[in-house]
């Protein structure tokens, strides 16, 4: 699990690359590309969340949240300013951090599950905000006119150019993640989920590290957010809710945490499921996802990505 | 005459005092620990042995008194930078990272001599993985050290508990510390698992580095302290060395409430 295994990446690579000419000879894949593209923007917030909550072992209920700032941070600069939609993405990921520190510098000092409510209400504050400050976010209509992204003057504006972007993103926050893990910064995240005091003792300094993950995995929400409502041209806040939030966490446990595998898996499994193939059961969609995460948490204690190793293991018995 | 009052003093509290609500831990504990040297707490349970090392090492604060450490004043500071001064603990519950393996629980001991950029890493900078691979290097070392070479990429969770405080003292040691502090190293282990421990404790000495020993196990401690320091419900009631305490009036008598000596 730990060691850096390349031939799955080229393999995902490779799968990636091909998806979208695969979809243009394919009818039945027509529509792949677009929830590749979601799925894709899901893996951004996935990856950070599961360093946070897989390894570091802090719980955040309120990503939704943070997706929601770069989303809204990008769309009201560009529509009402006219700035250029990359410095607004970065702008948006430096007011993710700036927050992130703001929320979780005094719940992380703390030991225990702090940060879980201190997000939950993080998380339920920025909705009503994005719902309520009308002149600014559009309130629950919306905003709406949001431009398109283009690269040293190439646009993406077609599905495919849109999802290399996303994509592309995806394996650079993912590499550079997988780097970190086998870093002694990633050892001192899973020090302080293993025991904080030991990690103290260690000379870990236990605050600051869980504060920096958390900002990390705020930065990717935020960016996230960013390429969300540029691909969309159009926000609202029913897209960055309490249940977002719930489904991030249901995506990672889905995917199992305990590998940045797990959150790519389990971000392109619900993608798929919530953009799909649960549409058949409308108003009780709600329900299948809480099925979902009872069947995992009970029947899939690594996810989906520990599943291989699983069923290897049953083998060899 | 006591060879370890002739070193230089490594660590000094003076006038400790720990209460928790009206209940006394600590009542003004003063002590030297000499460098180079092996002390050993002893003292009946609730004598106040692992809240003076959760003192020394920054866990809690003293309600009142200092310590010192090569003459810095170190209460109020926080674990990790008590960790860097050169301090480094096990605990009595052995507090392994069970999602790691055994060569991981040493490398992350040497995480504070070690540079840990977040971006550096995540870049994957040649530096990193240089220092990755001397990190290495050195738990393999370690584990070379107290004998558990062959199980560097066993889970550390998988380990008996013999081997697990072994594994601890090796994590311990990876810091590069001064002061390491033993809290029951000997706890829950067979006679042969206590001997090797002893005879770490002992190879520990001899790398120059100064051991504070919390142990139940009389024959250890006997056999390897310089220096036994006494406690009875948070008072120090005997120090020196283990035969004069032995037979101290006050030890014996808190230990059997009868006037003989004691072990």
């Amino acid at each position: 699990m730990l060691v850096f295994k390349k031939s799955p990446i080229f393999a995902g690579i490779l799968v990636i690359l091909f998806l979208p000419l695969a979809a243009s000879f394919v009818p039945a894949l027509g529509s792949y590309p677009d929830i590749m593209v979601f799925a894709g923007i899901y893996c951004l917030i996935t990856i950070g969340l599961c360093l946070l909550m897989g390894y570091a072992g802090q719980i955040s209920l309120g990503h939704a949240a943070f997706f929601g700032v770069g989303a809204y941070v990008s769309g009201i600069l560009t529509t009402r300013y006219g700035l250029n939609p990359w410095l607004c993405m970065v702008t948006g990921a430096a007011l993710a951090a700036l927050v992130a520190v703001a929320v979780g510098a005094p719940s992380l000092r703390l030991k225990g599950y702090y940060l879980a409510m201190a997000t939950l209400a993080f998380g339920i504050i920025v909705n009503i905000v994005f719902r309520e400050e009308i002149e600014w976010t559009g309130g629950p209509d919306g905003l709406i006119g949001i431009p398109g992204l283009s690269l040293f003057g190439f646009p993406l504006d077609s599905i495919t150019r849109y999802y290399y972007l996303v994509w592309a993103t995806v394996l650079l926050a993912f590499l550079f993640t997988i780097n970190l893990i086998q870093s002694p910064s990633g050892r001192a995240l899973r020090a302080i989920h293993a025991g904080e005091e030991a990690a103290g003792a260690m000379g870990v300094n236990v605050a600051n590290y869980k504060i920096l993950v958390f900002v990390y995995s705020a930065v990717l929400a935020s960016i996230a957010g960013s390429l969300y409502a540029h691909y969309m041209n159009f926000i609202n806040p029913a897209a960055f809710d309490l249940f977002f939030s719930i489904k991030l966490i249901i995506m990672i446990t889905l995917g199992g945490m305990q590998t940045v595998w797990g959150a790519l898996v389990g971000a392109v499994a619900i993608a798929f499921l919530s953009l799909e193939w649960l549409h058949l059961f409308q108003e009780y969609e709600m329900v299948v996802y809480g099925a979902i995460l009872l069947l995992a948490v009970v029947f899939l204690p690594n996810g989906l990505a520990g599943l291989p190793a699983a069923l290897m293991e049953k083998m060899r018995r | 005459m006591d060879r370890s009052s002739t070193l230089p003093a490594l660590l000094e509290a003076s006038d400790l005092v720990m209460t928790f609500g009206g209940l006394a831990a600590l009542m003004d504990v003063n002590f030297v620990l000499a460098k180079g040297t092996i002390k050993a707490v002893i003292g009946p349970n609730g004598a106040g042995k692992t809240t003076l090392f959760n003192i020394i090492t920054g866990v809690q604060a003293p309600t009142e008194g200092q310590v010192r450490f090569n003459g810095d004043l170190i209460t109020g500071l926080k674990p990790h930078e008590i960790a860097a001064k050169g301090i480094s603990r096990t605990f009595q519950t052995v507090e392994l990272f069970d999602n790691m393996s055994v060569l991981e629980n040493v490398m992350l001991g040497r995480h504070m001599r070690c540079r840990s950029s977040f971006l550096g890493a995540g870049l994957s900078l040649p530096a990193m993985r240089r220092q990755e691979k001397r990190l290495r290097e050195q738990a393999e070392e370690i584990l070379e050290f107290i004998g558990l070479a062959e199980k560097g990429r066993a889970m550390a969770d998988s380990l008996p508990l013999g081997e697990r405080k072994i594994l601890e003292i090796g994590r311990a040691l990876a810091t590069d510390p001064e002061l390491i502090c033993l809290d029951e190293p000997a706890a829950g282990l067979n006679e042969t698992e206590t001997e090797a421990g002893a005879g770490l404790i002992q190879a520990i000495k001899e790398k120059g580095i100064t051991v504070l020993l919390v142990e139940h196990d009389m024959k250890v401690i006997m056999n390897i302290s310089d220096e036994i320091m006494v406690l009875n419900y948070g008072e120090k009631i005997a120090e020196g060395a283990p035969a004069q305490v032995q037979c101290d009036a006050k030890v014996v008598e808190a230990y059997l409430g009868d006037s003989e000596c004691l072990f």
